[in-house]
């Protein structure tokens, strides 16, 4: 038996100390991130704060609106790839790596067509826009957005007749987000537009908040921020955009069909099933800040016409 | 007898009590920390109303063990520490409504009644406290003694109060249910250990 197995096994090496492929899978991955963290604390913060930051136009959305403040927008966010929890994204999403970065653009289009993150931030002059964000768990916050009107992107990829719907597909690296690993909703997160949502000139691809680039839990490199619209259709770490004929199911139409719609429109008539939609508690109030009364569309009116002769209690 | 330097069977249950209400005391004082300290948030009456719900639940479950403990263990006095902490669910039970009718209503009346008329899981919630006045009212000596035997039917109210409570909990998750199974297995076990009692009565 000894003889034998040394045969086969000229080294002697017994199963059990060979390194298992998941194992050495980790091991890699934290000697990346260890060596990361390692040259963050060489280089001086300084530096490290002027590679992140981005060149961008200043534009007239939103500049009346009071900013929620950046530590608000960076601690408390709904990112379920890396939990479920308020806080769960901005502490376990360190080890996502959001460069490099390239997003698939599919389905009907001229071409099929890849493209980089850096293509991506050349399509358009990069603006920063000041949206107000209602998540449909009834809160708000005022979020200083850099990126570029979705329509550029849309344009550069050539649609043809039969795209009728936008469809986002977000990351989904059980390595990296261990929300991933857990099967709260169907993963990959998706969320879709018709298409002349996708073209409305609000809609933004953001790769940038507060002048700089995404942090990772907020959504980075590149996600989508539609207004008027609750929070969760903005689909965050987009890998590939698809152009199709027929309305997509989209992650929390299948996880909850009688209490998210496809269209999401902020409405302070229609209700979630189980609370309400008629007033939100803007982020950054304090104890004492009280609710403010939502209002349709989360106040971009110019949105309506998107939706005319539309019933949108059945459409919600 | 007693001997010197140690304590009396009385003497101990009311150090326990003491440590009990201490302990008890605690998850309240460190939400006045973390207010004045600033250290609640993004979204801080979300935290004061989940906090303060979860501490209820926690005490309705925790009262809810002093039967099968004292049954498992043979030891009466547990019993001793229950009045205590049904009390003490019933104050953060306010607390958590207090946070909610105020910190998140502004006392907003008719916003409040819509809310709860609305929405099932407010509805329960309410529910659920309504149904722990009148247990919190009647927690005291004098009435037990004129209640009799009624008290101990007036206070199986409680297990439907955790019930209400724990549909609450469940209703209000948006979709990851793990915490709320929680505690709903929590309860399922504490009704189990007390089958083998029941049965051993008749």
């Amino acid at each position: 038996m000894l003889l034998d197995n040394n045969r086969r096994n000229p080294a002697g090496i017994l199963p059990s100390e060979i390194t298992p492929q998941s194992v050495f899978a980790d091991r890699r991955l934290f000697l990346q991130t260890a060596g990361l963290a390692a040259a963050g604390l060489l280089l001086p913060g300084q530096s490290r704060a002027t590679q992140t930051t981005l060149a961008y136009q200043k534009t007239a959305y939103g500049k009346e609106e009071t900013l929620t403040s950046l530590e608000d927008v960076t601690s408390y966010n709904n990112y379920y790839e890396f939990g479920t929890g308020k806080s769960d994204p901005a502490r376990e999403a360190s080890l996502f790596k959001p460069t490099p970065w390239a997003i698939k653009i599919e389905g009907a289009v001229k071409q099929a067509k890849t493209l980089s993150l850096e293509q991506l931030m050349k399509l358009a002059p990069l603006e920063e826009r000041i949206y107000r964000m209602r998540c449909v768990e009834g809160w708000s916050m005022v979020i200083p957005w850099v990126g570029l009107p979705l329509k550029a992107l849309i344009d550069w990829a050539q649609p043809t007749g039969n795209a009728k719907y936008v469809v986002f597909i977000s990351a989904n690296d059980p390595q990296t987000m261990p929300g991933a690993r857990m099967p709260i909703l169907d993963w990959p997160y998706v969320e879709g537009l018709r298409m002349d949502e996708a073209m409305q000139p609000l809609t933004l691809l953001a790769v940038g908040l507060y002048g700089k680039v995404l942090p990772n839990q907020n959504g980075a490199p590149v996600r989508l921020v539609v207004p008027w619209k609750y929070g969760f259709k903005g689909g965050k770490a987009i890998t590939s955009i698809r152009f199709v004929e027929h309305m997509p199911q989209t992650t929390w139409m299948k996880a909850g069909p009688r209490e998210y719609g496809f269209y999401a429109n902020v409405n302070p008539q229609v209700d979630h099933p189980r609370w309400t939609q008629s007033s939100e508690k803007p982020i950054g109030g304090g104890l004492f800040g009280g609710r403010v009364k939502t209002r349709m569309f989360n106040g971009y009116d110019e949105v309506g016409q998107l939706y005319s002769g539309m019933d949108l209690k059945k459409y919600f | 007898m007693q001997l010197p330097g140690s304590i009396s069977p009385a003497q101990s249950i009311s150090y326990a009590k003491i440590v009990a209400w201490l302990a008890a005391f605690i998850p309240l004082l460190r939400l006045f920390y973390l207010g004045f300290t600033d250290q609640l948030g993004a979204n801080p009456v979300e935290f004061v109303e989940r906090s303060t719900g979860t501490w209820a639940l926690v005490f309705l479950l925790i009262s809810l063990a002093i039967t099968p403990i004292r049954n498992l263990s043979g030891q009466a006095w547990w019993i001793a520490l229950r009045r205590l902490l049904g009390l003490w669910m019933f104050a953060y039970a306010c607390l958590h409504v207090l946070a909610y009718v105020w910190l998140d209503y502004m006392f907003d009346w008719p916003d409040i009644v819509k809310d709860i008329v609305k929405h099932p899981y407010v509805l329960v919630g309410a529910s659920a406290l309504l149904l722990t006045i009148p247990l919190a009212a009647t927690s005291n000596q004098r009435a037990i003694r004129q209640l009799k035997r009624r008290w101990k039917t007036l206070h199986q109210l409680v297990y439907l109060v955790a019930v209400l409570a724990l549909l609450h909990f469940w209703w209000l998750v948006k979709k990851d249910v793990t915490e709320p199974a929680i505690y709903i297995l929590c309860f399922v076990l504490l009704m189990a250990l007390r089958w083998p009692h029941w049965f051993s009565k008749k």
